[in-house]
């Protein structure tokens, strides 16, 4: 497209922006970032009723930060990298004066005081907070199912899920309600949903973006990644995130790279680690479009090396005893006390049963047995530090597999969205995690990136994983086989961008 | 029953860090706020915020463990004790458990008999304090004050060693005295920064299985310390000598009652869940950092002591008194440091400190007070110096001394101008007072045959009467050596 043909393109087309070029044309004068922010806030209103993916939409307070960018360039000051770009929040980072629910009855109605370290970058970099994105409660979920406020529906098709648990981020941003959007990762929170809404998501190393004012599910797994329409729009967004905050003791004091500077760069002579068991074990139409990447691959100079995970098979097992262990003492300070939801009884020990039970969802309220079963005594040894061990086998594994290659090449699920209530058993609810969470477990880099369409017309995920703090390349990847496949950014259909 | 049966006693203590901010935010430490004043999303517990730990707290908890000979850990961890009370706002509270910051230290005290024993001390790590929960009953209800949670504590852990309350209450005074002494804790038990729980067994005479203990709270005084482990050990006495078997639990002390009553039996004890922070990576410490806490550490009481009676010839109880308080010691220092300094070093170490050490404690101990490590002092080392450097000269008499001494603390003047504008330089000079003598000697014959004839005391009349022709400035043991010179007829 040309840049001529792109200015004179009407409002229908302003979704289909880069994020850096929306800031580019806000910072020029040639949008205003009030009409670009109404155009959004008028496509949540209308579609957003189907797609339950927002919240809460906070119109006014977006529109005043549009207007703040608009007077600012007015006034000849100079813009962020995100000026007037319109985003969303996945609904458990902290957003000082506008509510901050978990997608909790327990946290209903709760106005931090404050805003998380990420939503401080965002805003300083002049974004637009259109609202909060929907989530499993908690985070604890693959479907956005677990929300006590009901469900998201995934926007290539309502009867299916958008995945999860950022599924709002990912349905919103799929059908353009938002320009891009924040999610949080713990076991494959934002890649799982992009892949199965046809976005882009990166789950940066662990470290590599402050957990100051994400409400912490377990805290050694939790990052905060971005949502987008491509790796581009991704990779800018995390250059804005990215970096050391002193008040986040594991966030790591490192310099951040240009990430989106990568996008455009030749992979040629990257080393692709391919985990063969992995792909065979998929749905067949999602195996067919990861072998047709991988034929990409090659065609862009990428040498492809088989590589094994040995352990990666155990990463259900001790992941479901790591997480909710963490979870178990995160979700402790939920009591009633002093914020928040508060079922008052007779005495405390009642007044803690009753605000819990009825504040917590069945699937918080599960993974909190699990969790501090697993750290009870008598147990701690046989659960939770055996768990400890795997996790530092898997970590080993994934060592191992980066002294043969740059990247790790994996589907990022089994299956393309499936439907609404197709797991209700947890278990096989928690199977759906299997390639998302040996990376997570590891601390490394990954992204999720959609590689065609799979099973009736839905988009398939493919997931690359890099070394900690490898970002860099892994983007420089995505980014050229995105362009090689040629089949981005995908759009669902009727959420192309008409207001 | 045998009355022989042996005491055992271990401490755990809870003393507060004197750093500025708390253990885990920015957050002031300062005490008697406004309720909540001091708090902020981490020391609140609000959803999304997180810990960091004040470097300050650990340099603090490493110099008390190596105060009392602990090994401090290169490499320890912050874990999570997970409870719910209305006084946690996290739901759990940051300590240490399997790797703790500090190891294997001990303590010195005197026993009953005037001997020494030493007291191991099992570990030494950090945590953060808990709110402070105040129960209205007229209002129904309880109100919670987060201005001291997240406040930076270590816990002292002894092992079972001490045999006695009063041998309890010496390892409690002299541990609070060494962490005051370097600096770590302001040893306030009323303001709660010094805190102590004691768990207490006894054993039939010979016997090397300890008994069933329990654990006694609220025992935040020197007194009722010793009152509690009394109260408790007769207890235990008496259930066994009835047949009976000492349940573990943990009691409380009423003070109001005189009595420890149940508070908790085992099986309802908590399951704490400990586990690794996940929030805080684990605390490395380079053995170049624990030199350099090592370095800095300030001279120990028990180690003042000894030098005090060796170089500056003080008695041992004079001693423990002036190391009673760093203010004190201090003060006391610098006066001696002052007084030789001013003397131009024309005065023996062991007499500068004899006569600092006895004026201190006849004339300024009165007006000395302390609040924890605060202390007041009536005046400045450098200004009670001055005065004893004039006493020492000579210039002043003992009596004058501390005449000037109340004049300087009304007035804040020096010793020297007192002494000036009152006139009462003492008159030293051996020929001026020769002259006076003289005269009263002449003048009384009759006195003078009265001496010589047996009568001694009159040698008083003539003392009284130079005195009153010095209007009291005469050196008075001069005058008593030239008046029995000249009355002997020499």
């Amino acid at each position: 497209m040309s840049e001529a043909t792109k200015s004179a393109l009407s409002s229908v087309s302003w979704t289909e922006l880069s994020i850096a070029e929306q800031a580019a044309r806000v910072s020029r004068g040639e949008l205003s970032a009030v009409e670009l922010c109404r155009h959004y806030l008028t496509r949540i209103e209308r579609l957003d009723v189907a797609l339950r993916s927002f919240l809460h939409v906070d119109a006014e307070g977006a529109l005043a930060q549009a207007a703040a960018v608009d007077a600012a360039r007015a006034a000849g000051e100079a813009l962020g990298p995100l000026a007037g770009v319109p985003l969303s929040l996945k609904d458990n980072l902290c957003t000082r004066g506008l509510a901050t629910s978990c997608a909790s009855r327990i946290l209903e109605g709760y106005i931090p005081p404050y805003d998380a370290h990420v939503v401080e970058r965002l805003r300083e970099a002049g974004a637009v907070i259109l609202g909060k994105s929907n989530l499993d409660e908690f985070a604890m979920g693959s479907s956005t199912e677990n929300s006590a406020f009901g469900a998201s529906k995934n926007p290539w098709d309502p009867k299916r899920v958008p995945g999860g648990s950022s599924g709002g981020s990912a349905a919103a941003t799929a059908a353009r309600l938002a320009a891009a959007s924040l999610g949080s990762d713990t076991g494959g929170s934002v890649r799982q949903p992009a892949a199965y809404c046809g976005v882009t998501a990166i789950k940066p190393s662990y470290g590599r973006v402050s957990r100051y004012g994400l409400v912490a599910f377990a805290s050694s797994l939790d990052q905060v990644g971005p949502i987008a329409r491509d790796v581009a729009d991704a990779a800018t967004l995390l250059g804005v995130i990215a970096g050391h905050d002193r008040r986040d003791a594991t966030s790591v004091e490192r310099e951040v790279p240009d990430y989106a500077a990568e996008c455009g760069r030749d992979p040629k002579g990257l080393r692709v680690g391919v985990v063969r068991e992995a792909i065979e074990g998929c749905e067949a139409s999602v195996r067919a479009a990861i072998e047709t990447a991988m034929e990409a691959l090659s065609g862009l100079g990428c040498e492809l090396v088989e590589v094994e995970l040995p352990n990666a098979s155990h990463s259900i097992a001790a992941y479901y005893i790591i997480a909710p262990a963490e979870a178990s003492s995160n979700l402790a300070r939920f009591d009633g006390m002093r914020y928040g939801l508060r079922v008052a009884a007779d005495d405390l020990a009642a007044t803690y049963r009753k605000t819990r039970s009825q504040g917590f969802g069945a699937e918080v309220r599960r993974r909190i047995m699990l969790g501090t079963y697993a750290l009870s005594a008598g147990y701690f040894d046989a659960y939770y530090l055996k768990a400890q061990r795997v996790r530092t086998r898997i970590r080993q594994d994934f060592d191992a597999a980066f002294e043969r290659c740059d990247l790790l090449l994996t589907p990022t699920a089994p299956t393309v969205a499936f439907e609404s209530g197709a797991h209700a058993d947890p278990l096989s609810m928690y199977k759906q995690d299997i390639f998302t969470l040996p990376a997570s477990l590891a601390g490394v880099a990954a992204l999720s990136m959609p590689c065609g369409l799979g099973e009736a017309g839905l988009p398939v995920g493919l997931q690359l994983s890099a070394p900690a703090f490898e970002e860099a390349p892994m983007i420089r990847m995505a980014h050229a086989l995105e362009r090689q496949l040629g089949v981005l950014p995908l759009t669902p259909p009727g959420y192309g961008g008409e207001a | 029953m045998n009355a022989s049966y042996e005491t055992v006693i271990g401490l755990e203590v809870h003393a507060q860090l004197r750093t500025h901010s708390k253990l885990f935010c920015g957050c002031s430490t300062q005490f008697g706020a406004p309720p909540n004043a001091h708090t902020c999303p981490t020391c609140l517990g609000l959803p999304g915020s997180l810990p960091v730990p004040n470097a300050a707290a650990i340099e603090l908890a490493m110099r008390a463990a190596l105060a009392v000979g602990c090994e401090v850990r290169e490499r320890s961890v912050f874990e999570r004790k997970n409870y719910f009370y209305p006084d946690l706002a996290k739901g759990y509270q940051i300590s240490q458990y399997a790797l703790p910051l500090n190891v294997a230290g001990k303590l010195e005290v005197e026993t009953e008999a005037g001997g020494r024993r030493v007291i191991g001390i099992t570990r030494i790590h950090l945590e953060e304090d808990a709110a402070k929960n105040l129960h209205s009953s007229a209002a129904a209800q309880t109100l919670v004050d987060f201005n001291r949670a997240g406040v930076a504590l270590i816990e002292i852990v002894s092992e079972p060693d001490l045999r006695s309350s009063a041998e309890a209450e010496q390892y409690l005074r002299n541990l609070r005295e060494i962490l005051m002494a370097v600096g770590v804790n302001d040893g306030n038990l009323e303001e709660g920064s010094f805190r102590c729980d004691a768990n207490v067994s006894i054993r039939a005479p010979g016997a090397t299985e300890l008994g069933t203990r329990t654990e006694l709270k609220n025992i935040n005084s020197f007194r009722f310390v010793r009152k509690a482990i009394d109260y408790e050990a007769a207890r235990h006495h008496a259930v066994i000598a009835g047949g009976g078997k000492i349940v573990q639990e943990t009691r409380l002390w009423d003070d109001a009652q005189g009595k420890t009553v149940p508070m908790r039996s085992k099986e309802e004890a908590m399951d704490y869940r400990y586990f690794p922070d996940p929030d805080l990576p684990p605390i490395v410490v380079s053995a170049a950092q624990i030199e350099a806490a090592a370095g800095v550490l300030p001279e120990l009481p028990a180690t003042k002591r000894a030098r005090y009676v060796a170089e500056l010839g003080l008695t041992a109880a004079d001693a423990g008194v002036l190391t009673s308080h760093p203010a004190l010691s201090g003060f006391f220092e610098a006066t001696v440091e002052e007084l030789s300094s001013r003397l131009g070093g024309r005065i023996e170490p062991a007499r500068a400190g004899k006569r600092a050490a006895n004026f201190i404690q006849a004339e300024v101990l009165r007006d000395f007070s302390a609040d924890g490590l605060e202390a007041s002092l009536p005046l400045s080392a450098a200004a009670l110096s001055e005065l004893l450097a004039l006493l020492e000269a000579g210039s002043i008499s003992g009596k004058m001394a501390k005449g000037v001494l109340a004049e300087m603390i009304a007035s804040g003047k020096p010793a020297a101008k007192i002494v000036e504008e009152q006139g009462l330089s003492q008159v030293s000079d051996s020929a001026l007072i020769e002259e006076v003598v003289r005269k009263v000697v002449d003048g009384s014959p009759d006195n003078v045959a009265a001496y010589r004839a047996g009568k001694q005391n009159v040698v008083g009349w003539f003392v009284g009467q130079v005195m009153k022709e010095t209007r009291g400035q005469a050196n008075p043991r001069m005058v008593n050596e030239l008046l029995r010179k000249l009355l002997e007829g020499e």
